[in-house]
Formats: structure tokens, C-alpha cells, sequence
């Protein structure tokens, strides 16, 4: 193993890089968390008798998966390797940790890795009597067409779905409500990406994919998933309309009058700077459609270290969605007032 | 002298060798996946079997069972990711098939290899030709059940070439599964690493049991 660091990425160990950044996390939780087993964190403060919400994935995305518990968000993460998913011991650690007696929903992105060790740790849970449910996330518009849906990845749309699953676990009593409501956001959001320059794997310093520098990779997933295809460098606000056209294209019904969430997200070098003027380049073809914003997010929380690209998620709300968003929030990754 | 058939301590020792074997082929590993996915498959797998070699020595081995599924239960905990879940899975399933055997023998190696690829395939969803693990296990699997009334030095020197020629194959396909299938037809050419992994596990156990 090679100990080069060619990323020049501020750390200790390159192998120890997710034990490092979770022991950091629990500190940045000021004492609302705590670690609990091997590599999950958990609030400390939780609502007796509710259905649990339980997030989780590979480390090296931060803040999410696991800056995503708090009040009226997650109530624990199970942590994996870099960019690797939890063992199922650990998703049983922190789902014995959420588990209040009335079941544990999890909640997380629909990769190969995370869909085997959670549905073990959901066979380990269950061998113990905790009730496990899942709802996987699969917002990637570009990963596969709407027919495929099942295929798709999970990216930046994690997190309204992880606020309004949050809100949700706050006010719900029943395991089957807490799923309904999360599915329900899961189905209400589209996320179309894209990506100018790669990330860095920081046990190698090796780039997580190849792309080159006058091109850039429309519906780019965060991994480098091919998506659409590369497109020639342009400006902000002909990228804006084009991955704006993407999201419209794809089987979410926007109508004049719906309200939405709409989420500017940094991969994770793309400057604010950035992400300001293409909000400022998406807002008024939005507003042509006749498509009211109800919340804008604007920041960097679904990352992979250095990756430069951006994505808009949008959450189409109903009612009961927004009331639910409407509740305040607080994590280290998303809080809302 | 070749082995017609292991005892527990012996499985023990041929599973130490075919951890010490994928721990030397790091470089090998990480570079066959370098070329497919994002590089760490040999790091994973090397961490995995670290464990794998410290639970063995842990302890006494109970059974011939046990000591397949305490590789499987280390690795899937070391690991995580796709590949602590497949070859967790692989080596627990496979020695589940052992239960109550008190010998290792031909017939033994295919009852392990059968209920350890049927365990990653309904558990990954992979089948044959998708440049996965299973394009080594499952023709190794096979050609275990063709040859499971011959002498285990026989048997397990046609299915460690079986798992190799389907490692080979691998190479021409377009993976299904995992980063390589960003690639597309760019894959051809390669072998799917964790097929790699399978060919190292298995040429170790024929080298321990023809040695």
C-alpha cells in the first residue's frame, strides 16, 4: 500500500480515514450523539415509543449519510468504509441502539453494497425481534430510465427525503406510517447531476474516474456513472436549463401551481458561487412553468471529497408533505429553523 | 503427500493458506480492479482476510462448518461494501452446507461451492456472464458436482481449473454489476476482480490439498 498522497488531502492515516472522520462527527455533535459498537452514532435524545428512522452508507460523502441524524432528522447512522456500506453487524448495532419498540425504517441510497448489508442486518434485526423496514432512495434520474426505476442510484435527493422521513418519525406513531410518508418523498423526488472534474479515493490519491477537462458529464452520478453523456463546457445558465430540462423529461408530474423543494447541491469543490448563479439561472425557468419554490437549499452536503459538479434535487410537495416540511430541523449536514 | 480428505484442522490450515495467498496478491487485486472499478477491492479483500486468519486462530475450531462460516462471518465484518456482503455470504452458506460433516472430502467441496454461489446469487442477483464473482464460482460449483464421486486431490485440481477459465471468460463480457458497469464495452479485455479473488481462494485450497 502505497502511503503517497497526491490529493493532498488533509489527514492522518489514509486507512483510517472513516474511523478518524466518524470520532470527528461524534465531537461535532456537540454531546446530542453519541458512537454506539463499531462505527454508528445515534441521538441520545429520543422520543419514546416511535417508530425508528435509521440512515446510513459508505463513508467519504459527508456530511451525509451519517450528518443527517438530528432532531427531526435521522435518529441514528450505520457507518461504512470509505466510500464502502456498512457491515451488517454495524446497521445491527445502531438498529438495536434506534429501536424503541416499534420497529426501525431504513432509509438509504440504492446501491449493490448498501442493499446487501442492511437487508442482512435487517435478517440479523429481525432474528431478535426488532421489525425492519426499508425504503430505498433512487432519485438518479439519468441512472436508468423511468421504467427502470429500480435501477436507479441513489444521490442528492437524500436529503429532503431524509427531512420529511425525519419529520415524520417525529410526529407519526406506527412503523407502516413511517414508511408511507418516507416512500411518498422518495416517489415525489428527482435529482438530475452533473460533473466537471472527478473525486480522489484518499487511501490511493487515485481520481474516482476519468473525465476530461473541455467536457462536462450530464447525469453523472457521484460515483462517475455515465448517465447521459458529455456535453462541451458551457455557462451556468445554459447548464441550468439543461438538467432542468432533464428533470421534466423524467415521470415526476410538475404542474402550474405545484410547490417544491428545490436543492442546489455542490458535489463537493464547486464553489457557492457556483451554485448561486445557477439558482439564479434555474429560478426563472421554474417560475415560467408556473412551479413555485416553497424551500431553496442551497449548498454542499451530497459530496465525494474534491468532486466538482453539481445537481438540483426537487421534491414535489402535497400538503401532507408540506406541513411535514414545514417543522424545523437540525443536524450537522441540513438544519432549517 | 496428496489428502483424500481434510479433518477440521486441516480445512483451518488450508483456509489460513488461502487467506495468506489473497493477502500476497493485494497488488494483483487492487490493480484488477484498478483497471474496472475504483482500485480498493484488493484492500478490502486483504483487511477481510486479516480478520478471517485472527478469528481462525482465535480459538479451538469446533467443526469443519464452523471454520468455513467464521472466515465468512469475519470478512463480511472487516469488509462491509459489495464484497465483505458477496464473500461473507459465500463462505457462510457454503459452510452451512457442512453442517455435521466430520470430513472434508470431494463430495463435501461440492455441497460448499453450491450453497455458496447460490448464496451470492440470490443475495446479488448476479448471474452467469455478468463479470461478477459468480462467472468463477459458479462453472468452480459445477464442475464440483461432475466431479464429486472422484478422489478430492482430482476433484479440486479440475474445479480450481474451472474456476480459472471462468475467470478467463470474464474478461469478454460487459459487466451488469458495480462501478465496471459505468464502463461499458471499455470493460472488455479485463477480468472481473473479484473473480480474481475466487481463482486465488481455490487454487489455495488445491495447492494445500494436492501439496
Amino acid at each position: 500500500m502505497s502511503q503517497a498522497n497526491p490529493a493532498k488531502k488533509i489527514i492522518n492515516d489514509p486507512l483510517k480515514c472513516a474511523d478518524e472522520l466518524f470520532d470527528g462527527l461524534v465531537l461535532a455533535y456537540d454531546g446530542k450523539a453519541r458512537r454506539v459498537g463499531t462505527r454508528s452514532i445515534v441521538m441520545n435524545d429520543l422520543r419514546p415509543d416511535a417508530p425508528a428512522l435509521l440512515v446510513g452508507g459508505g463513508a467519504g460523502h459527508e456530511p451525509i449519510y451519517h450528518g443527517l441524524i438530528g432532531k427531526g432528522m435521522a435518529d441514528g447512522a450505520a457507518v461504512g468504509e470509505i466510500f464502502a456500506a456498512p457491515p451488517p453487524d454495524i446497521v445491527l448495532e445502531a438498529t438495536q441502539a434506534v429501536n424503541r419498540g416499534k420497529g426501525v425504517l431504513y432509509l438509504y441510497g440504492n446501491y449493490a453494497g448498501d442493499v446487501m448489508n442492511f437487508d442482512i442486518g435487517a435478517e440479523l434485526a429481525e432474528e431478535e425481534g426488532i421489525t425492519v423496514k426499508t425504503v430505498i432512495i433512487a432519485d438518479d434520474v439519468c441512472s436508468a430510465p423511468p421504467s427502470e426505476k429500480g435501477k436507479r442510484r441513489g444521490v442528492a435527493g437524500l436529503v429532503p427525503i431524509t427531512k420529511l422521513a425525519g419529520a415524520a418519525a417525529m410526529t407519526v406513531d406506527t412503523l407502516d406510517e413511517l414508511v408511507r410518508i418516507a416512500q411518498k418523498a422518495c416517489d415525489n423526488t428527482r435529482t438530475v447531476g452533473v460533473s466537471t472534474k472527478p473525486g480522489s479515493i484518499p487511501a490511493t490519491g487515485k481520481p474516482t474516474f476519468e473525465l476530461a477537462d473541455d467536457v462536462i458529464g450530464l447525469g453523472m452520478g457521484i460515483h462517475g456513472e455515465k448517465g447521459v453523456g458529455l456535453i462541451p463546457m458551457c455557462t451556468a445558465d445554459e447548464l441550468a436549463a439543461k438538467i432542468l430540462d432533464l428533470l421534466f423529461a423524467d415521470d415526476l408530474a410538475l404542474n402550474s401551481g405545484d410547490e417544491i423543494v428545490f436543492f442546489v447541491n455542490s458535489l463537493g469543490s464547486t464553489h457557492m458561487m457556483e451554485l448561486l448563479i445557477l439558482l439564479r439561472g434555474a429560478k426563472p425557468i421554474l417560475e415560467a412553468r408556473g412551479i413555485k419554490i416553497h424551500q431553496t437549499i442551497v449548498d454542499n452536503i451530497v459530496t465525494c471529497q474534491e468532486m466538482a459538479g453539481v445537481s438540483f434535487s426537487i421534491t414535489k410537495l402535497d400538503d401532507e408533505l408540506k406541513k411535514l416540511w414545514d417543522l424545523p430541523c437540525e443536524s450537522v449536514g441540513y438544519t432549517k429553523l | 503427500m496428496p489428502k483424500s480428505s481434510l479433518s477440521k484442522d486441516e480445512v483451518k490450515a488450508m483456509l489460513i493458506l488461502s487467506c495468506e495467498r489473497i493477502i500476497a496478491a493485494e497488488p494483483m487485486l487492487s490493480q484488477a480492479d484498478r483497471d474496472l472499478g475504483d482500485g480498493d477491492h484488493g484492500m478490502g479483500m486483504e483487511r477481510g482476510m486479516r480478520a478471517a486468519i485472527e478469528k481462525l486462530n482465535a480459538a479451538e475450531v469446533e467443526s469443519i462448518e464452523k471454520a468455513f462460516s467464521s472466515v465468512g462471518m469475519a470478512m463480511m465484518s472487516s469488509m462491509g461494501g459489495a464484497s465483505g456482503a458477496i464473500f461473507g455470504t459465500f463462505f457462510r452458506n457454503g459452510g452451512k452446507a457442512l453442517n455435521g460433516k466430520e470430513a472434508f472430502d470431494a463430495a463435501g467441496l461440492a455441497d460448499f461451492l453450491k450453497a455458496g454461489v447460490d448464496g451470492v446469487k440470490q443475495r446479488g442477483g448476479a448471474a452467469i456472464g455478468d463479470k461478477t464473482c459468480v462467472d468463477a464460482m459458479e462453472p468452480a460449483a459445477t464442475k464440483a458436482a461432475e466431479v464429486a464421486g472422484q478422489s478430492l486431490p482430482e476433484a479440486i485440481t479440475a474445479v480450481a481449473a474451472a474456476a480459472d477459465a471462468g475467470k478467463e471468460a470474464s474478461k469478454a463480457m460487459v459487466a451488469k454489476f458495480g462501478r465496471a458497469k459505468t464502463l461499458g464495452e471499455a470493460c472488455i479485455g479485463f477480468p472481473d476482480a473479484g473473480a480474481c479473488s475466487v481463482v486465488v481462494i481455490i487454487e489455495a485450497f488445491r495447492d494445500f490439498i494436492v501439496a
